[in-house]
């Protein structure tokens, strides 16, 4: 038998009552699979932030998740505007978010900072008008 | 003795259709049919009577004590929740219930809800006292204590950790009783008057303290038409029994808790789903600067529970023409009892009862397999199998506890497969 479990999502574009479905349902998981509370803490809140962030500036995309027994990585790609600037962005209390998202209590500027907070491992790539791959990582113990 | 896991829900078989209503209504996915009977998982079950609500056939029955236990006591305190005042039309004054308690057969009566004005006290101190918790959550409602402990360990640490309102009554009113009487305490019976079957669960088998105080527990819906007669007899004269007012009586009802905080930030949520999605939000960190979080499993709060008479909604006016013209607070702690003694003596600890495999290991390869066979089943969640989604027969499965075939479509197939090879024997 296998050691990884292998997950994929689409988030969708623009609705933020789904968002939180993919990390919703990782948390559950993890649950379910007894993974250390603190573990599934982190995980469920880097990945809720990346999923926000995936519908508030890129018109959705997918995330990939692989648990295993040592880690959960997790991929989220998208075919967005890219980041501009990763180091500004990468700021506390810097966004780009449009008024609109705003006025729903989202784009705080503490998306990626999150991000990178809850996460042990973290890395992105970003090409301007192609798109961004988020890849973070957290390890079971 | 206290198991670890009970529940107050009981089945009576004759009456069980083995329908899915209530598969389909628990909230924590603890119901099967299996054998054509519904199966309640303890480990799973929360006691929040929605599978008592729902059942059409009235076969889950809420285990609860008759009032005739009054006659194994030399002497009764009766505790009556706060919601039990809601039940009644035009009730102006509580003395006339507390007094027409004592012409039912109890000897004494000790209001809940004066117990719950020490709480309020108590937790004041507490969520100030505590910032680095915030939010405090509310342990009153034994149901969503128990969803924490199984679902939630992550805010199992903003658990307020002080006793419910009826536990730390029933100490008090026992230390009364023995006062005034003389008897030795196991010759004295606690009696709560309880709007849910949950509190049959929190009696006997606690969380937060070792050993409850609590004797029995009967339903209001009993209480309430032996009541009525002996409250016409007493309206025009009741004793002064009542040891409560406006926040005690507010603990009936959803946000009655989190109002005597006194505090601004504070959320209130009731409807066992609600709270779980609460609960979700919480754990996710999605929601800010709260400071306290009201659950109640039943919609309305306490006057909602399935032992009770009235609407809720109702009973919510009721309450709150009741308490419009009383003091704020009748009872306090100081000289009634000590700090220490109010709060929590047992941790509560996570108990990952959902878990699937015995390691992360076989966890991981359960899951796989979870996830492979919710591919091959229809996906249409029809409960036809006992199990309330496909996806939890396939848990079912993985856990040794069903079988592929046990769903129906699968099952077709399979038969239609094995006509075709017989069709084929034949032809030759």
């Amino acid at each position: 038998m296998s050691d990884t479990i292998k997950l994929q999502y689409t988030v969708s574009t623009d609705d933020f009552t789904r968002a939180g479905e993919a990390s919703g349902d990782v948390k559950r998981k993890l649950k379910k699979m007894g993974s250390a509370p603190e573990v599934v803490r982190k995980v469920a809140i880097a990945m809720y932030e990346g999923e926000i962030n995936m519908v508030i500036h890129a018109n959705g995309g997918t995330i990939d998740v692989e648990i295993t027994p040592e880690e959960i990585l997790m991929v989220l790609q998208d075919s967005g505007p890219g980041i501009a600037d990763v180091e500004k962005a990468m700021q506390a209390g810097y966004s780009t978010a449009p008024d609109r998202v705003r006025a729903l209590g989202f784009g705080a500027g503490m998306g990626l900072p999150n991000m990178k907070q809850y996460s042990d491992e973290m890395e992105i790539e970003t090409t301007i008008g192609v798109g961004t791959k988020v890849t973070m990582k957290v390890f079971q113990t | 003795m206290n198991e670890k896991f009970f529940t107050s829900v009981n089945l009576d078989a004759d009456l069980c259709k083995g329908c899915i209503n209530c598969i389909k209504r628990c909230p924590t996915q603890a119901i099967r049919v299996r054998n054509g009977k519904a199966e309640i998982t303890n480990e799973f079950c929360i006691d929040c009577g929605e599978c008592i609500r729902i059942c059409p056939h009235h076969a889950k029955l809420p285990s609860y004590d008759k009032l005739e236990v009054l006659k194994d006591y030399e002497y009764t305190v009766a505790l009556p929740a706060p919601a039990l005042y809601g039940q009644f039309n035009n009730l102006d004054d509580v003395n006339i219930v507390l007094t027409a308690l004592k012409r039912v057969g109890f000897d004494d009566v000790y209001e809940v809800s004066g117990a719950a004005e020490l709480v309020s006290e108590l937790s004041r101190e507490y969520v100030h006292n505590h910032p680095e918790l915030h939010p405090i959550i509310s342990t009153a409602c034994p149901s969503v204590t128990r969803l924490i402990r199984v679902r939630f360990p992550n805010l199992i640490e903003h658990l307020l950790p002080i006793k419910p309102p009826v536990e730390l009554a029933a100490e008090l009113a026992r230390e009364r009783a023995v006062k005034k009487t003389g008897l030795p305490p196991e010759k004295i019976g606690i009696i709560f008057l309880s709007p849910c079957p949950s509190k049959v669960t929190a009696m006997k088998s606690p969380l937060g303290t070792e050993k409850s105080n609590i004797d029995a527990v009967c339903a209001i819906k009993d209480i309430y038409t032996r009541l009525l007669p002996e409250m016409k007899a007493v309206a025009d004269d009741p004793e002064e029994l009542r040891i409560s007012g406006k926040i005690g009586i507010s603990w009936g009802t959803s946000g009655g808790e989190a109002s005597g905080l006194l505090v601004e930030n504070y959320l209130a949520a009731d409807g066992i789903e609600n709270v779980i999605r609460v609960l979700e939000d919480l754990e996710d960190e999605k929601l800010d600067n709260l400071e306290f979080i009201e659950l109640n499993s039943c919609n309305g709060g306490c006057v909602g529970g399935v032992l009770t008479v009235e609407n809720p909604y109702l009973a919510m006016v009721k309450l709150k023409r009741l308490r419009k013209y009383m003091t704020v607070a009748k009872s306090h702690v100081e000289g009634v009892v000590a700090e220490e003694d109010a709060y929590w003596t047992e941790e509560v600890t996570y108990e990952p009862v959902f878990k699937l495999g015995t390691d992360m290991k076989d966890s991981i390869a359960r899951m796989a397999r979870v996830e492979e066979l919710c591919e091959h089943f229809p996906g249409l969640d029809c409960g036809s199998c006992g199990a309330p989604t496909c996806k939890a027969l396939a848990e079912d499965i993985v856990r040794g506890k069903a079988r592929e075939h046990d769903c129906i479509h699968v099952l077709k197939k399979y038969i239609h497969h094995l006509s075709d090879e017989f069709s084929k024997l034949d032809g030759e």
